[in-house]
């Protein structure tokens, strides 16, 4: 506080370069939104303007009209919701083993943990692929489902365990002195507590699994109407003309949900990371 | 040794456990925590771990197993479709790997790429962290909502708008460098170049606010004392903040090296598949190209295994650097 008060003219230059860099970080974002925007003359113009006069949705409804985007979007959401919520639930119980109890193993299990977190998710793709052709798996969602549910509990169990953590052994045996059974106390005190560390956690299995993008390449080959978002948006890129108006409006829709969930969870994700760091 | 209600091979083993005791009753000399769980079972740990276990045994240890499996045979189309028997190859694949000079070249691109995101990535990410401990609550919010704008992108999302940004004819970013219709993507160089920034500006809010989070949880006395003391701001950052949040800095950079090392949307989104003549490929593109895109399933495993092997060595450093500091895990 003193040092600052003493450097007043410097903090004005540190605000002015904030915001400056702020703006630069913003940028991108505005700009996307901006040419979604913008009237498909606009984003053809060879001097492109940082503003429109005449905004219009057009890009929108070209992408909704002809991509069945409303239809990936769903699909989207399926896997994302249901890779969430199985992984919130499975990690929470996951958790509770390796930091509520003590078992040969236990250290072994939390570097399996760790080390699962390394492994490259896009390496295991041709396994992965002919596993899910041996199940019949290919071409639905379940073949996403499942191998992101896979991939993000390692780290959902990882981040879990302070949380878990955090809660005093002594309200666990005060609730036994009070005649709660092990599950009723697992879920109606545990749960509760823990559940801002489940929020947090669950912003990480849900981008990985909304941002994918080679499972959803490699595994729904044939069946369109199966295919999640990053891949209509890439229906958009052609080789010779690229139709940046519908890219742009693609890629708002399918940031948009992702921002929302971000902003809604955004405290409890930097206090849980540093709630993940520090433990 | 064991008492008859715990299954042989649970933590009782470790401990001495007094004989002749029944389970429920508490032990009086040293009330450990090991004492009261084991009051419900052994088996308790277990049942409650057995989903998770189930699901990363099914659909990630097991194929790590076929990915190393793949990697030692004959696996191509004909194989996939049954025309040709599959047979044991030994180390054929990795012999014709490592004799092919494009997998050193890659190789090395990935390493120095990532190296390049890593660097940068945490030197912005420290910078405007510092940065945000000078300045008053309002312009510390615009960035910071700037900065959770840009982590919260897709990689499909970011990439496609930071092509477009950079498009020769249609973006603002050539016009305003006066670049004419320089294309970024034609040249390998300004391509890595091109996608470095992208990764900079999806992957810089993570450190930052970790980073933030860490300088805040520093004593404020201490930061006082230094600044007092006449020592400049680069002074304090290397003398007094860098130390104390050593283990911070050890997770953002593990992390950053992992995510880095394993960047596939952006190279291929932005680069159209790892650019002209595979200009830009890094290991992870080239393993997809050469499995899906020349059916070489045995040979894009082989990389695989390769590239398991590389993030495997970074674990075995980080788990090591996490020991030293005295962890509990």
């Amino acid at each position: 506080m003193t040092s600052l008060r003493i450097r007043r003219p410097g903090r004005l230059v540190a605000e002015a370069v904030t915001l400056l860099v702020a703006a630069a970080v913003a940028f991108p974002l505005y700009w996307m939104v901006l040419s979604a925007l913008k009237p498909a003359g606009e984003i053809q113009s060879t001097e492109p303007r940082p503003w429109t006069l005449s905004p219009s949705l057009d890009s929108f409804r070209r992408v909704f009209d002809q991509q069945e985007f409303g239809r990936y979007f769903l699909n989207s959401l399926i896997v994302a919701g249901t890779v969430v919520l199985a992984s919130a639930l499975i990690a929470f119980l996951a958790a509770t083993a390796v930091t509520r109890f003590r078992f040969r193993f236990r250290t072994t299990l939390l570097v399996m943990f760790l080390v699962a977190q390394m492994v490259p998710v896009e390496a295991l793709t041709i396994p992965l692929f002919f596993l899910m052709r041996d199940f019949g798996q290919l071409n639905t969602l379940g073949s996403l489902i499942l191998p992101h549910l896979a991939f993000s509990l390692p780290f959902a169990i990882w981040m879990l365990r302070g949380f878990v953590k955090a809660v005093p052994e002594a309200l666990e045996e005060q609730a036994q002195i009070d005649g709660a059974s092990r599950t009723r106390f697992l879920w109606q005190i545990l749960f509760p507590l823990v559940f801002p560390g489940l929020v947090a956690t669950s912003v990480f299995s849900f981008i990985s699994t909304w941002n994918d993008f080679l499972f959803a390449k490699s595994f729904l080959i044939s069946d369109t109407s199966q295919s999640t978002l990053p891949m209509a948006l890439l229906v958009f890129f052609k080789p010779d003309e690229n139709d940046w108006g519908g890219i742009m409006a693609g890629s708002t829709v399918m940031t948009l949900p992702v921002l929302v969930f971000f902003v809604l969870v955004q405290r409890r994700l930097v206090s849980g990371l540093g709630g993940a760091v520090k433990d | 040794m064991t008492t008859p209600d715990t299954t042989p091979g649970t933590a009782s083993t470790t401990l001495p456990a007094p004989r002749g005791r029944t389970r429920t009753a508490p032990r009086a000399p040293k009330p450990t925590r090991t004492a009261t769980r084991r009051r419900a079972g052994a088996w308790t740990p277990w049942l409650y771990l057995l989903p998770a276990l189930a699901v990363i045994g099914g659909l990630l240890v097991y194929p790590v197993y076929q990915l190393g499996l793949i990697s030692f045979l004959e696996y191509t189309q004909a194989q996939v479709s049954g025309g040709e028997p599959t047979y044991f190859k030994g180390f054929g694949n990795y012999t014709a790997l490592f004799t092919d000079p494009q997998f050193w070249q890659v190789l090395l691109a990935t390493v120095l790429f990532a190296a390049a995101c890593v660097v940068t990535t945490l030197a912005v990410g420290c910078a405007l962290a510092v940065l945000l401990t000078r300045v008053r609550a309002l312009p510390r919010l615009a960035l910071m909502v700037a900065a959770l704008g840009a982590w919260a992108t897709p990689a499909v999302t970011g990439s496609t708008v930071w092509v477009f940004l950079f498009d020769p004819d249609f973006g603002p970013v050539n016009r305003l460098l006066g670049l004419g219709d320089f294309s970024w993507t034609y040249g390998r160089y300004s391509a890595f170049a091109l996608v470095l920034l992208e990764v900079v500006w999806c992957s810089f809010p993570f450190v930052m606010v970790t980073v933030y989070a860490g300088i805040k949880a520093i004593p404020s006395e201490v930061l006082e004392a230094a600044a007092l003391d006449g020592a400049s701001q680069w002074r304090i950052w290397r003398s007094v903040m860098a130390p104390m949040l050593r283990p911070i800095l050890v997770v953002v950079t593990i992390q950053s090296i992992i995510w880095d090392f394993k960047l596939f949307t952006q190279i291929y989104v932005m680069t159209n598949g790892g650019g002209i003549a595979g200009q830009n490929l890094v290991l992870n593109v080239y393993a997809y190209q050469k499995a899906f895109a020349s059916s070489q399933y045995s040979l894009g495993s082989a990389i695989g295994v390769v590239m398991l092997l590389i993030l495997l060595a970074v674990t075995l450093v980080y788990l090591r650097l996490l020991r030293r500091q005295g962890e509990e895990l």
